[in-house]
């Protein structure tokens, strides 16, 4: 049997297994990703990023419990960062997330960046595509710990958080474009360290700035002790609420969007990269020749490589 | 070895004892050796780490056990994993083990035992030579 087939029955190896063969490009998986994508389009995405260590993982494991009580079933796509030094990886989000490791209904994957970047890596999209098709109700996202630049995770979220920790910046870091302009949620985490009021006051002065439109949605503050469970309650119903608010107002269209063009835009560049690497060397070759003879420039040629007519 | 397929390893560990300078170790030399390595930490039930080893789709797992409950530990992992259709992921252990239980734990189906003294490079030549990756 196709392992489609046995994934919309739910079943978590042959889930697992295609995932895996999709990450290594495997023709095989490929080939039923057309079919996949087609069961898919159900789950809620909620996407959340910050600073290595900020407390993401026991966010998820907390929100995970919580919304179990409620009977979703959970998926969970965690990346951790790749070594650029030997290709290898420790992927260590799962160690966070103890308490779900004997539930049937939360499938938790790990994935490594593998040099992807923006936060994610190459194989989310997919990942996300098979836990869906899996019939999972909500998917969580959990980004590279980074800095301020990597925002695909927005990107391809429907809710957006943002997790910060006291003691780590000040008024400035929130003036900085990036990820913090990106959140529908911001979690302060760790809450009970020094200078998490002030933390909270500086990013409610950082939101007062931007003027309050109508019918849009105002990003939360909320506070949390993750690691006590403390605060995340909150937090799950904030999350249901922006889901409200984005399919009241029909924004959820608009998520279904941006995700979309990531994804493709994604496509076109990995089918173009492809394209030139499996190219017959001789185009190469005779285009090289052509532009050391300066009978092309580089920009000409590239749009001959990929057969696109010349821009006037 | 398919060189297309980048090898994963889930390395845990069974039971109560809270030592994981072991594993931590094992990971990293994993993760120098270019494998991706799914990192459980300490006291697993055999559930989660079967669960682990199923979800996250790994070639390898290996398990460490220093309290001496490694013939129920690691025979229970087996079972599991058979039960679930999913013995053909290679495990092996190592940790305190005296040689005798080396027999048994093959019996339960289990690739390799190393016993103390085994030299992190010899893990990984293992390793490299015997997953199969599909
Ligand atoms: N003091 C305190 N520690 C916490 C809290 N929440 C999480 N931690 C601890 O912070 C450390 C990091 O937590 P993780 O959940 O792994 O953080 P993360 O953001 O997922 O980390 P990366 O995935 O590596 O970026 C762990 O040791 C947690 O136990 C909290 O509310 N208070
Ligand atoms: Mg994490």
């Amino acid at each position: 049997m196709k392992l489609l087939n046995r994934v919309l029955k739910g079943d978590v190896r042959a889930a697992a297994q295609l995932i895996r063969s999709l990450e290594d490009d495997v023709p095989e998986a490929v080939a039923e990703l057309k079919d996949v994508y087609l069961h898919t389009g159900q789950a809620y995405i909620v996407g959340i990023a910050g600073a290595p260590g900020a407390g993401k993982s026991t966010i998820l494991e907390s929100l995970i419990d919580i919304f179990r009580k409620g009977n979703m079933k959970i998926g969970v796509v965690a990346i951790d960062p790749t070594s650029p030094l030997s290709g290898g990886a420790i992927l260590g989000d799962r160690l966070r997330m103890q308490r779900q490791g004997a539930d049937e209904d939360v499938f938790i994957r790990s994935l490594a960046s593998r040099g992807w970047k923006g936060g994610l890596s190459k194989a989310t999209m997919n990942t996300v595509h098979v836990l869906d098709a899996m019939g999972k109700d909500i998917i969580f996202v959990e980004a590279v710990g980074s800095g301020q630049g990597e925002v695909d995770f927005a990107r391809i979220a429907d809710t957006s958080i943002v997790t910060l920790i006291p003691g780590l910046g000040d008024e400035i870091q929130m003036m900085k474009a990036g990820i913090m302009e990106m959140a529908d949620i911001f979690v302060i985490n760790k809450a009970e360290r020094e200078g998490s009021d002030n933390l909270r006051m500086s990013l409610e002065a950082m939101l007062s700035m931007t003027p309050h439109q109508p019918n849009t949605w105002q990003p939360n503050i909320l506070l949390t002790e993750a690691i006590l469970n403390k605060g995340t309650e909150q937090l799950a119903k904030v999350i249901l609420r922006h889901k409200d608010f984005l399919i009241s107002s029909n924004k959820i269209e608009k998520c279904r969007r941006r995700r979309a063009e990531l994804e493709l835009t994604a496509a076109i560049e990995s089918t173009l990269h492809h394209h030139l690497e499996t190219m017959s060397g001789c185009l190469l070759v005779k285009l090289i020749d052509d532009l050391v003879l300066r009978k092309t420039d580089p920009k000409s040629a590239a749009l001959k490589v990929i057969n696109l007519p010349e821009q006037k | 070895m398919n060189l297309e397929r980048k090898a994963r390893v889930l390395i845990a560990k069974p039971g109560l004892d809270g030592h994981d300078r072991g594993v931590k170790i094992i990971a990293r030399a994993y993760r120098d050796a270019g494998f991706e390595v799914i990192y459980t930490g300490v006291h697993q039930t055999p559930e989660q780490i079967v669960n682990a080893a199923i979800q996250e789709d790994v070639d390898l797992v290996g398990l460490s056990c220093l309290s001496g409950a490694h013939l129920y530990l690691f025979s229970e992992v087996m079972r599991q994993l058979r039960e679930r259709g999913a013995d053909d992921i290679t495990v092996i252990g190592g940790g305190i083990i005296p040689k005798e239980d080396v027999p048994k734990l093959r019996e339960a189906g289990m690739k390799e035992v190393f016993l103390p003294g085994t030299s992190l490079a010899q893990i990984i030549t293992w390793t490299r030579e015997n997953i199969k990756l599909k």
